[in-house]
């Protein structure tokens, strides 16, 4: 398939498509809406359907039934509307199902703004509903990483039975980039899964539950899904860039942040300041580690979000004060500029030379 | 080569169209490309841009606060963007609705009477085109045959339609080229 200028929005719903999956259950925000939009359309010419609950927390339960019965399943909103989801996904994910979220990000809290925004960063990585759970959480930064990531994220989710988010902002859903999909599965083509309710005639009845009134079962339970959680560890996903021979500064951003630091590196360059990028592409798991290592060459550390400062615990997590950590963050759907960042750098490098 | 054009006008003007359709031939003609609408609450009637990025390198940031280039369809899109283009920069100014001139004197100014000229050959609505015709004859960043082949695959088996939006970008065209060569013999 040629490449096609395609809105991030429809991408997503396009690589869900040829990622097998063809249930849609969701309810309109914004700015996330060209998705329903593009699958309301898309789905019924391949035989999918698309449903259009009467509220989030419905949608929510349609998924956690659906993937009960082993199909591929996926939802989109936007952060208030993820935040009605968590009922449903907290199920799902004491009940080990493979979902697809996605959550285009908008200014918050409570009805916030329809503008970008990574405010949801906490929410999507330490859980998000009640209970002691994680999720796998993918950040994307262009369009072609967008359909991609939803594309894996479908594998991952069957791969670990669990719930897999991919978190993009306005910016990311809304700008149109040239896309090209590569392989195309087919529902008929994906590999069985034999714990579904799928009929139990000739075999045992599958369970599929997320109630344990025996404190023993539950704390057996809950430390089989923490396992879980530590073996995904392994999917951890970063780019690093302009890294090599140390720099001065390093920025660590992910999603619309991660670009715009990339043209601020450019800027910066031909003012003799030499900024690396570290984006982490899987928020949850981490990637600590390789973080940890980058900054080891660099002078400074810069975290930059749209966010008074999330992400930023989780830098200072992995550093553990082994070099200074500062914070730059836009809000309320505000979003730097490569200027703005450079500015910062500038700033930076002056006080920790 | 790395361009950043803004396009801004009222809602209904078709500037989210033509940027989509320099998009598309940038990205036929091998540039890496990004589209980015505004898409903030407006009120009806207000104003409405989107910034399309051409550069042969990958593009970081789809948005920019110095565009090359502007095209300003009414009057509210040039008092918001003239100061933001970079010296040096293009500015395609629609003159049916723009009752002013751009101030700068640092960047080319292409004046063109996009309804009026959109009337003539047939659709004031192909207004966006002329506009569009201008810049590319101004700039010379897409050739404007890449963006005629858009059009044929924007509008299948619309032939009436197609051909008047070519007419539409080519008188623009002819004005833009004209004045930028002006604009060197100066």
């Amino acid at each position: 398939m040629a490449k096609k200028l395609m809105k991030g929005c429809e991408a997503i719903g396009e690589a869900a498509v040829h990622a097998g999956c063809r249930l849609f259950f969701g309810y309109p925000i914004t700015p996330q809406n060209e998705i329903p939009e593009y699958m309301s359309a898309r789905l019924p010419q391949v035989g999918g359907t698309f449903v259009q609950a009467e509220s989030e927390v419905a949608a929510s339960n349609m998924l956690y039934g659906a993937a009960g019965a082993g199909c591929r399943v996926i939802t989109s909103s936007s952060s208030p509307g993820i935040s009605l989801m968590q009922e449903g996904l907290s199920y799902i994910a004491g009940a080990e199902l493979p979902v697809v979220v996605v959550n285009i990000m908008r200014g918050g809290p409570g009805l916030g703004g329809i503008l970008p925004s990574q405010s949801d960063y906490f929410q999507a990585t330490k859980g998000g509903g009640h209970g002691d759970y994680r999720v796998l959480v993918l950040a994307p930064s262009t369009v072609q990483e967008a359909a991609d990531l939803v594309i894996d994220a479908f594998d991952l989710a069957d791969k670990y039975r669990n719930p897999v988010m991919v978190v993009g902002d306005g910016l990311i859903g809304q700008m149109m980039e040239p896309v090209e999909f590569k392989k195309e599965i087919k529902p008929e083509q994906l590999p069985e899964k034999p714990w579904a309710t799928t009929g139990c005639a000739g075999r045992n009845p599958n369970i599929i539950n997320s109630l344990y009134l025996d404190p023993e079962e539950l704390e057996a339970h809950n430390w089989k899904l923490y396992a879980k959680y530590q073996e995904m560890a392994k999917e951890v996903r970063y780019e690093a860039f302009n890294t090599e021979g140390g720099c001065d500064v390093l920025i660590v951003a992910y999603g619309t942040v991660a670009r715009i630091a990339k043209t601020a590196i450019e800027q910066a360059r031909a003012k003799g300041l030499k900024i690396g990028l570290f984006r982490p592409i899987t928020l949850y798991p981490y990637p600590s580690e390789a973080l940890a290592k980058t900054a080891e060459s660099a002078k400074v550390v810069l975290v930059s979000e749209l966010s008074t400062g999330q992400m930023v615990e989780d830098v200072r997590a992995a550093i553990a004060g082994r070099k200074p950590v500062e914070f730059f963050g836009r809000v309320g759907g505000m979003v730097m500029g490569p200027e703005d960042l450079v500015e910062q750098a500038e700033k930076l490098v002056a006080v920790h030379a | 080569m790395h361009n950043e054009i803004v396009m801004a006008g009222f809602g209904g003007q078709g500037v989210l169209l033509i940027g989509k359709m320099l998009a598309y031939a940038g990205m036929n003609a091998g540039n890496e490309v990004t589209w980015l609408p505004s898409y903030g609450p407006e009120m009806r009637g207000g104003t409405c841009n989107c910034t399309v990025v051409l550069s042969s390198q990958p593009i970081g940031s789809p948005i920019t606060k110095r565009p090359h280039a502007l095209i300003a369809l009414n009057l509210p899109s040039l008092d918001k963007f003239e100061d933001s283009v970079r010296p040096g920069g293009i500015i395609v100014v629609n003159t049916s609705l723009v009752t002013r001139l751009p101030r700068r004197t640092d960047v080319t100014v292409v004046p063109v009477a996009a309804n009026e000229i959109a009337k003539e050959v047939g659709n004031a609505k192909a207004a966006n085109m002329v506009a569009l015709g201008a810049f590319l004859g101004a700039s010379g960043l897409v050739d404007k045959k890449g963006v005629e082949g858009v059009l044929a695959e924007a509008f299948p088996n619309r032939q009436k339609l197609i051909d008047l939006n070519k007419n539409a970008l080519q008188r623009g065209f002819e004005i833009g080229q004209a004045h930028t060569a002006a604009v060197a013999a100066r």
